[in-house]
């Protein structure tokens, strides 16, 4: 690629940069550094969603497994959309009345032991570190391909960006570098879109016919079960598609950038209308790649078909296009690391560090100090856990991030909310239960120990059939809130506040004196 | 302007909330017939959209999975698999909207409910 692409490239990295030197200078309170002083509005927020949600595994991602697969790469489009009904119906409103800057935060507006706050936290962590692994490692093989730099320099090159964004800009520059990356990645889906549909001459029904004959895998390509051919393994699959995302901690930290519920429920509906937009055009991304470039030449290039979406753009529009891809490639890339590494620092550095450590006694310059400081943690140690991963499988390790969230976070917040009975040794029980049985399930899964050889860690008989351990540790989770909240209903717990003070707050909103909920 | 308003606005308001705040009867609101009423209302109205939606998301793995009977066409080459995917995007939208509008209603319940037992 030529000096397009550069050219883009470095446009992308000045703009970002220019962006974090204006955002550094509001950011100065700790509220300011988490959450962009709760000043976003519904729109802004919304695209931030959308820039924060749309990973690379969304478009590069997507983009390959239909290609590749057909039908069963869609699953993945109508699960993650189908997620935000979750979030829209359950969970955004209530999460914005009760906490304050992180998922932990809501939690322990109701379940003050340290435990409660620890074990949040420490899945937070988790699903933090494996979703930025995925995105690091991704990250440096695409820069690799398309600029020939070597795989270290790229991931650092990527580490380095996103410390900075954060490290200087906290949420606010992570927001606008999302919103921007939306911006990139709906202008870049929607021209190879509609080159697509020109080339089908905008029969979009046609299409279908003439993708029946067009790939290796003709008529089922239209069909579930290229892939998925056991259905207890793709309903366990969906079902962490669709629970993982309210569990996600980066992204529900997004609804902490806005002032008040109202303005949560807004955004999310601003970015169920993007996110579904996209999602729609996945099939011409798809489709178009399945056509116009081959399954073969997909293949060639990156086995699990991740480079689809940028040869797709260089076979429609040239090299100028590719290289626009290419370039919202990268910052699609930047813009979620970015929200990663801030949901991660506020784990330590609010929860662990201000919370539990400090007893929540800390100033408002130790607390910037701190996130700070665990900004560069987050970074440094993601980097390095990507520079000895280059082989890894990225796919995997997004599943494996729903799955924890779905698992771990999920049956806590709904159970925090809307459950009078629910108390300290159920929601710990709930979320190591969910944590641990979601990361044993994997450890012994075909993703780890699989009987080809080089397809995964260990050459074997896998011990859990399913690649995704959604359907087993799902209701574990739930299963041991349950259990943990019977066990311990006698057990008189510290700091528990009262199920009537959550469940006003959580409906009407109203927080009293400190316009925050109570830590 | 509304700056300005908002300052002038602000002491007095605090003040009232602080006030209010430390005296709140969480248990005796959550007793009071408006928020029952909140909640009822809300319950009724998102539990049937809630099962809906897992409902008809988790039947289409079961009916790709276990049957074929989505793999007949539709509209020309489309088979049924993709419009009920279709159909999925159709309905978080709607929903959406439904859950946007019905939402405008609770907003103002909850606003009568706190100026009747929170602001006094």
């Amino acid at each position: 690629m030529g000096l397009m692409s550069y050219g883009i490239f470095f446009a992308v990295i000045l703009l970002t940069l220019y962006i974090t030197y204006w955002a550094a200078k509001q950011t100065r309170t700790a509220s300011e550094f988490y959450t962009a002083g709760g000043s976003l509005t519904g729109w802004q927020n919304g695209m931030a969603i959308a820039g924060d949600y749309l990973s690379a595994a969304s478009f590069l991602g997507i983009a390959g497994a239909i290609s590749l697969n057909g039908f069963d790469g869609f699953y993945y489009s109508v699960g993650w959309l189908t997620a935000y009904l979750v979030v829209l119906f359950l969970i955004a409103e209530p999460l914005r009345n009760l906490g304050k800057y992180t998922m932990a935060d809501m939690i322990g507006s109701r379940f003050g032991a340290k435990k409660v706050r620890g074990a949040a936290a420490l899945n937070t962590i988790t699903i933090v570190l494996f979703y930025m692994l995925a995105q690091l490692v991704g990250a440096g093989a695409l820069i690799k391909l398309l600029f020939g730099i070597d795989y270290w320099i790229s991931v650092l090159i990527v580490g380095v960006m996103m410390m900075i964004y954060v490290l200087f800009g906290g949420m606010t520059a992570t927001s606008w570098v999302q919103i921007i990356k939306a911006i990139l990645l709906m202008i870049g889906t929607i021209v190879i879109s509609f080159l697509v549909l020109m080339k089908f001459n905008f029969n979009f029904v046609g299409m279908f016919d003439v993708m029946r004959t067009a790939t290796p895998h003709g008529e089922s390509f239209l069909h579930s079960g290229v892939v998925y051919k056991d259905p207890i393994g793709l309903i366990s699959v969906l079902l962490a598609l669709v629970l993982g995302t309210a569990g996600l901690p980066h992204i529900l930290m997004r609804f902490f950038t806005v002032k008040d519920a109202k303005t949560a429920r807004s955004s999310v509906v601003y970015a169920v209308w993007i996110i579904g937009i996209f999602y729609v055009m996945t099939i011409f991304l798809g489709f178009g790649a399945a056509k116009f470039v081959g399954a073969d030449a997909i293949i060639a290039e990156n086995s699990a078909g991740n480079m689809a979406a940028p040869m797709l753009a260089g076979v429609l529009g040239g090299d100028m296009l590719e290289s626009f891809v290419a370039a919202v490639a990268f910052a699609t890339i930047l813009a979620v690391v970015a929200g990663l590494v801030l949901s991660g620092a506020s784990a330590i550095a609010h929860d662990i560090y201000a919370q539990i450590i400090k007893k929540g006694k800390v100033t408002e310059k130790q607390q910037v100090k701190a996130a700070r400081y665990a900004a560069i943690g987050v970074s440094v140690v993601s980097i390095l856990l990507a520079l000895g991963s280059e082989k890894l499988n990225v796919a995997f390790l997004v599943s494996l991030a729903f799955c924890i969230a779905a698992s771990a976070n999920v049956p806590t917040i709904l159970f925090t909310i809307y459950w009078r009975k629910f108390n300290t040794t159920g929601a710990v029980a709930s979320m190591l239960t969910g944590l641990i049985t979601a990361l044993v399930l994997v450890a012994v899964s075909p993703n780890v120990i699989n009987p080809v050889e080089g397809a995964a860690f260990f050459v074997g008989e896998p011990l859990f059939p399913f690649v995704n351990p959604a359907i087993i540790s799902i209701p574990a989770g739930f299963i041991a809130a349950i259990i943990g909240t019977y066990v311990g209903a006698k057990r008189m717990e510290a700091e528990e506040v009262a199920y009537a003070e959550v469940r006003f707050k959580a409906e009407a909103g109203y927080r009293g004196l400190e316009g925050q909920a109570p830590n | 302007m509304t700056m300005k308003v908002k300052k002038a606005d602000r002491p007095v308001k605090r003040e009232m909330q602080r006030r209010s705040d430390g005296l709140l009867d969480y248990e005796r609101l959550i007793e009071t017939e408006e928020f029952k009423q909140l909640v009822r209302k809300k319950k009724r109205f998102m539990m049937p959209y809630v099962i809906a939606f897992f409902a008809i998301y988790l039947l289409l793995p079961i009916l790709t999975g276990y049957t074929s009977i989505l793999e007949t066409r539709a509209i020309g080459w489309m088979t049924w698999t993709w419009v009920y995917a279709f159909g999925m995007f159709i309905m978080v939208w709607v929903f959406t909207q439904i859950y946007v509008k019905k939402s405008r209603e609770f907003d103002s319940d909850v606003e009568h409910l706190l100026e009747k037992h929170v602001r006094k």
